[in-house]
């Protein structure tokens, strides 16, 4: 009959209005700044630079290779290269970022910084409430307040951070390896040089 | 006034107090006074219980969407208005480069004041009626169109498109639905033998036992009330009618280009429009300040009278949390094929009503012909439409 659908639909209102009183579990909403939502694992709001160790500034994974700084599709991201070079978690002599400068009012939280990143040193940060009243000075980070522990990003993304680390450990192992077999052949080139260097010299002059 | 029962002291507390305050001046001026101090009343509580209604429509209408609503000003968000209030105070007025500025301007006053001076006519209680004019129903209606000049003056001044197409569809909806609105006032003008709305609220205020002669309480009366119910929506741009201002379409219709206070006052327009509809409304058809059981006649007139539009206002804000809005064919369709064919039967059918004289026999027949025709109508309406799944043509 004409209306019925009306009542009906109204009868639902009237429910929802009545229910919203008498149990908690029908409002879909949370009081936001007393009550969150936790972050689901692949929240990404903004970069951060991932450090090991205790010393933000020695342990800084980054070698301010510039890939994310040209990758960075509405160009956020401000890298000056230093002069000096320290050693990197392998232990290999590396450049380190000077400068690094991201603007959050410009970066679009896309993440193609942490693909292209090859040293796994940019990854996204969950913290959202960026907002600040000095939108010149407090809206432009640099690389220490960019700079998170390796720790901190555990805490926020677990599984990926886990997979980084086990990536790293493997890359180091092999390096380690590399090294060492390298070392070892070293030596042995070297004795064996030492041990045959004067038999062969003619046949290798006669060459 | 000592020797009176407190009951009746509290009825008239406010003509007392009116009259005490009164008493003070020379003789000469006392009814000027006190006519004066009517219209500070009035103008004093409706924007107050405008406020009120703005807090209670966002928490009512968040309770009804499954959420909380305004919570953080003040106590529960109750002083949330004011909050509102300062905000639109301190807002810049922007009146756009190519508008006409003085019409631009008079259009929100216009409205304000239209809507205010339907409020002089309605009785609030027992002997509180400002203007106790005998053509009351008649002034009420003539400023009650006289909004849809204010609508188009705004629309056109702007010179917006958005403006302007919101202005056109609320000039053609409220004068559609001004109609029917008139038609099922005038059953009970029918009924009542007056256009006083005093007079009115005096038919009604009668007792069978406990029960009052409310004329919602008969079948041509629920038939107009609804009618009228429908009708008053319409013409105060509610959903499902809001059409003039909807907010997907035209971003606000015809207050688009309208900010900081003027966008408040416009604001305030409509809801004081709400608040003296439904007051038109309670008086014809709900008893006015008349008490729903006879006993209940202790309790003072004005209570009455104010919880039966406040009852009024949370049908609507009810309405606009349940039901979408109307596409204007649909709107107009409903308009002259739906409610006037059925408020000019109404006319009939109270006709009837009042020449078939007393007895079960008018209950039985008034009853069958709504009735019958409700559903035939309803029927004929909806014969060729086809209720299901849409197919979309471009849109898979």
């Amino acid at each position: 009959m004409l209306g019925e659908g009306i009542l009906k639909g109204m009868l639902e209102t009237a429910k929802n209005f009545a229910g919203s009183f008498v149990s908690e579990e029908r409002l879909t909403t949370v009081e936001y700044p007393e009550q969150r939502i936790p972050t689901i694992e692949n929240t990404r709001v903004f970069p951060f630079l991932v450090y090991d160790g205790p010393d933000w500034q020695a342990g800084m994974r980054c070698v301010a290779c510039q890939i994310c700084e040209k990758e960075c599709p509405p160009k956020c991201i401000y890298i000056e290269k230093s002069k000096d070079k320290k050693p990197d978690f392998v232990g290999k002599m590396q450049i380190y970022p000077a400068r690094f400068d991201i603007d959050v009012s410009v970066c679009m939280s896309c993440q193609i910084c942490v693909e292209v990143c090859p040293f796994e040193a940019i990854k996204m940060d969950t913290q959202f409430e960026l907002a600040t009243d000095d939108r010149f000075g407090d809206l432009l980070l640099d690389r220490h307040e960019l700079a998170k522990s390796n720790e901190y990003y555990h805490s926020i993304h677990p599984a990926e951070a886990a997979e980084v680390d086990a990536r790293l450990a493997h890359e180091k192992a092999v390096a380690e390896a590399k090294a060492r077999a390298a070392a070892e052949k070293a030596a042995a080139d070297a004795a064996a040089k030492a041990a045959a260097a004067k038999p062969e010299m003619p046949a290798v002059g006669g060459r | 006034m000592a020797a009176a029962p407190i009951s009746i002291t509290l009825d008239q507390i406010f003509l007392l107090l009116r009259d005490w305050l009164v008493g003070f001046l020379p003789a000469g001026v006392r009814p000027a006074a006190g006519a004066v101090l009517g219209v500070i009343a009035i103008v004093c509580v409706f924007p107050g219980l405008f406020a009120l209604t703005t807090v209670f429509e966002r928490k009512g209408l968040g309770r009804m969407q499954n959420r909380l609503g305004p919570n953080r000003v003040g106590p529960f968000g109750f002083f949330q208005p004011i909050a509102d209030g300062i905000k639109a105070l301190t807002k810049e007025d922007v009146i756009p480069f190519r508008a006409d500025a003085a019409v631009h301007f008079l259009a929100p006053l216009v409205l304000v004041v239209a809507v205010f001076m339907g409020f002089a006519v309605l009785p609030m209680g027992r002997n509180m009626v400002l203007v106790d004019m005998d053509a009351g129903l008649l002034f009420f209606f003539a400023m009650g169109a006289s909004t849809e000049l204010s609508v188009f003056m705004a629309g056109w001044s702007s010179r917006n498109k958005y403006s302007i197409l919101g202005a056109m569809r609320a000039v053609g909806q409220m004068i559609s639905y001004e109609v029917p609105l008139l038609l099922s006032s005038v059953s009970v003008v029918m009924i009542t033998g007056s256009l006083s709305l005093t007079k009115i609220v005096a038919a009604q205020n009668q007792y069978t036992g406990i029960f009052p002669h409310w004329y919602v309480f008969t079948p041509w009366g629920f038939a107009a009330f609804l009618m009228f119910a429908i009708a008053a929506t319409a013409e105060t741009n509610r959903t499902p009618f809001d059409l003039p201002e909807g907010e997907s379409e035209l971003v606000a219709g015809y207050f688009t280009e309208y900010s900081g206070f003027k966008f408040a006052l416009f604001f305030l327009g409509e809801y004081l429009g709400m608040f003296s509809i439904s007051g038109l409304g309670a008086t014809l058809f709900l008893g006015g300040w008349s008490a729903p059981l006879s006993f209940l006649s202790v309790v003072p007139s004005w209570i009455w009278f104010f919880a039966k539009v406040m009852a009024a206002i949370f049908v609507f804000i009810w309405m606009r949390g349940t039901l979408p809005r109307l596409r204007q064919d649909q709107l107009m369709n409903f308009a002259w094929k739906f409610v006037l064919p059925f408020t000019l039967l109404n006319l009939v059918v109270t006709a009837l009503w009042r020449f078939m004289g007393e007895g079960w026999a008018r209950w039985v027949v008034c009853t069958a012909i709504l009735a019958g025709a409700y559903v035939l109508m309803g029927r004929i309406e909806m014969r060729r439409k086809h209720f299901g799944p849409r197919s979309y043509r471009y849109a898979e």
